[in-house]
């Protein structure tokens, strides 16, 4: 069997179903080979569109998301997009094509050292220089994206290799000698954790991303309900824990709620669970829940202690960590400590406001009515930024895998690839993109593709002409100089939404909101709605970087506590 | 705190590049690093000399034990451990001060390797205060260039447990 089949039949081997990609030169075989195959392949317009496209995939379905690219730039095009994914855990395998063996090394035509470009953003990498061992490799690459914590593995291929003929025998889910991820919790650990929570008398969950990697949903509300314990989760954690329960307080961190973050501060327990303590969540470090045991569950060793010393570590896939915690569990006394957190939750509401018809649009009003049309039920992607924020704290998520948005990276131009990503892995479930003005611009290309897919993804621009985020920390931090930060001369996203062949709406009061959602709803195929929003709105409550969670700035600029 | 680390890794390509590359995007320091092959066929031992707190080594350790062809990763400096490193020394040497210089030599039980009219290369293995006592005197010669191997480093057999109950 040649290469380029032995990594068709591979794929078809580990149930891939589609492969998101971009021919070129290098992997010209591979694609001869997809031709003649059965796996569904989507032509993005770049490669980066591709790997988040792949990465949206992954996020929303669990499966590892596929992705080809080309030598060269057009495997330095996906850096942006392993990078994404790696930070965030997310399962990805990436197959590249590489200048023919005997040129590597010379500078040849479209050649770039993706595997030494890549190393430190990938779980791992491989060089394939003999068709004898691809398919070992492939199993290994799948084996490692999908297991453990997960991550992006990308394979280069030469473009020789690719013709070479090897003997095909795949074996699944093979034996790595240095990789053994630990799955089962120390139970001496459980055991201690279990009566740490007993005897506390200010609990809080915190849980991130890795409930959802883990699939550990269940575990989670059982031990939150049964034990009565407010629950705060981190960006990535969102839909990991119903969003409208009444033990959720909200979102941790920089823009999280103010009883979540008193409750962080105030703790005499933090149960940590598949979170990895990020700056944007600690605020200032040594200031960071001062009176909290902490225990700390999370597969990764190294997540542990890394930034926030820790009193019971457990390392071990959380779904089977909780389970046995449990097993074990028994109810702390919370009665007091839950109203106290529920009198913040009251207190200090995300900002609400009577919304004048013929005023402005606000932005968290647009985000509170898509929720109201879709009732919870969409995949919410976004990309990076105010809106960002604005979407993590004002649309409940009450479901895991509904919300693709890049954490640890921040990536621009995430959104919309990962929306088209998550609309082919879940045909005839709404997908919206919910983007700002200057993150759409960076991969607005990807369009054609929702077009020409039939892909029907609701895009809905938080325009308000700056780079907002941005723009925020210059008004508070920078005595307003806008520095670059305006984004003059952007252009008509309705026309621009035609010229791809989308339906392009706007909305620039209040009174046309929910009308022009609806309109979305209800037209066929990919639409883009342009909300010209309050250009000045800032997100808020908000705590500077590294100050104490307890220091919060309100809207008004008022810090309190 | 000076520390050792004994990483044994498979022998493939890029391994060390990953290794290597651990350190300097997480900002840790190495002082010295010495790769060599096992008695095992394709695997190869690093003995890693590095600077860094309690913390921040056990982090290097578990960073180091994530890279897929990172076997196995032992801390040198927690357990009884043998240390060598070698040290070539060229150094200055008119004829009225060889005789001194070779005394020097035999007491840290060294060796001449060479010998040219004006200098000489000597070769001396041991532990880091040993070769820093015989550069120290030998300076007073005239240190002409030093290469070193790094610390290479094995595990005593026999642990007397004295302070372990």
């Amino acid at each position: 069997m040649k290469g380029s089949q032995i990594i068709i039949t591979a794929l078809e081997q580990e149930n891939v179903e589609v492969v998101f990609g971009y021919p070129g030169g290098a992997v010209l075989p591979l694609y001869d080979a997809l031709y003649h195959s059965k796996l569904r392949h989507i032509l993005t317009r770049h490669e980066q569109g591709a790997a988040h496209a792949a990465d949206g995939y992954a996020r929303s379905s669990g499966k590892p998301g596929v992705v080809f690219a080309t030598s060269g730039p057009g495997a330095t095009n996906l850096v942006t997009g392993i990078a994404n994914a790696q930070m965030d855990s997310v399962p990805m395998v990436l197959i590249t094509g590489q200048v023919v063996t005997r040129l590597i090394g010379t500078d040849a035509f479209q050649e770039a050292d993706i595997t030494g470009i890549t190393l430190p953003i990938t779980k791992h990498n491989y060089l394939v220089k003999n068709a004898g061992d691809l398919s070992r490799v492939i199993a290994e690459a799948f084996h490692l994206a999908t297991t453990g914590r997960p991550g992006p593995v990308l394979i280069d291929i030469p473009k020789d290799v690719f013709e070479q003929e090897a003997e095909f025998s795949y074996q699944k889910t093979p034996d790595i000698t240095g990789y053994k991820p630990t799955y089962e919790g120390h139970q001496g650990q459980v055991s201690r954790a279990a009566r740490a929570i007993a005897a506390a008398k200010k609990p809080v969950v915190f849980a991130g991303g890795g409930i959802i990697r883990s699939g550990a949903y269940r575990e989670l509300q059982e031990l939150v309900e049964r034990g009565q314990i407010p629950i705060t989760l981190s960006l990535m954690g969102l839909g990991a824990f119903p969003g409208s329960d009444s033990l959720f307080l909200g979102m941790a961190g920089m823009h999280g709620t103010v009883a979540a973050n008193y409750a962080l501060m105030e703790a005499d327990l933090i149960l940590a669970a598949g979170v990895r303590f990020d700056d944007r969540v600690t605020g200032k470090l040594e200031s960071f829940a001062p009176g909290a045991k902490i225990i700390h569950i999370d597969i990764d060793p190294a997540e542990i202690g890394k930034n926030v010393a820790v009193d019971i570590p457990i390392v071990g896939d959380l779904k089977r960590v909780l389970a046995s915690l449990l097993a074990r569990f028994k109810s702390p006394e919370t009665g007091t400590w839950v109203r106290q957190v529920q009198e913040w939750c009251n207190r200090y509401p995300l900002s609400v406001r009577e919304e004048e018809p013929e005023s402005k649009i606000k932005p968290q009003y647009v985000i509170k009515e898509i929720y109201r049309l879709t009732g919870g039920e969409a995949i919410i992607a976004t990309d990076v930024g105010q809106h960002q924020m604005w979407t993590a704290q004002h649309y409940r998520f009450d479901r895991p895998r509904t919300f693709l948005t890049s954490g640890g990276l921040g990536t621009m131009g995430y959104g919309l690839p990962a929306a088209l990503g998550a609309a082919t892995a879940s045909p005839g479930r709404d997908v919206w993109c919910i983007a700002g003005d200057g993150g759409i611009q960076m991969n607005i290309q990807e369009l054609v593709t929702a077009v020409n897919y039939c892909l029907p993804v609701k895009i809905a621009i938080m325009n308000n002409g700056y780079l907002g985020m941005v723009r925020q920390w210059q008004e508070m931090f920078y005595e307003g100089r806008y520095a670059c930060t305006e984004l003059a001369g952007n252009p008509d996203f309705v026309k621009v939404a035609e010229a791809f062949g989308a339906t392009g709406l706007r909305a620039t009061r209040c009174s046309e909101v929910a009308a022009v959602l609806e309109t979305a709803a209800d037209t066929r195929g990919p639409v883009l709605i342009d909300f010209q929003i309050d250009r000045e709105e800032n997100v808020y409550p908000m705590v500077a970087p590294n100050y104490p969670l307890s220091e919060i700035i309100f809207e008004g600029k008022g810090r309190g506590k | 705190m000076k520390q050792v680390l004994a990483v044994l890794v498979e022998n493939k390509a890029g391994v060390l590049t990953r290794v290597a590359g651990l350190f300097s995007r997480r900002g840790f320091n190495i002082d010295s690093l010495a790769v060599g092959e096992t008695v095992e066929p394709g695997i190869s031992r690093m003995t890693i000399a590095l600077e860094g707190d309690e913390a921040q080594v056990e982090q290097v350790e578990k960073q180091l034990n994530k890279l897929i062809n990172v076997l196995k990763v032992v801390n040198l400096s927690r357990e009884p451990t043998v240390f060598r490193e070698l040290m070539l020394i060229k150094v200055k040497a008119e004829p009225q001060t060889r005789s001194d210089i070779q005394q020097i030599v035999e007491t840290f039980r060294g060796k001449v390797v060479d010998v040219s009219l004006n200098s000489m290369i000597i070769e001396v293995t041991g532990n880091d205060e040993k070769l820093e006592a015989i550069k120290l005197l030998l300076e007073h010669f005239g240190i002409i260039e030093v290469a070193r191997t790094g610390r290479v480093a094995l595990l005593r057999s026999l642990k007397i447990d004295g302070d372990r109950s």
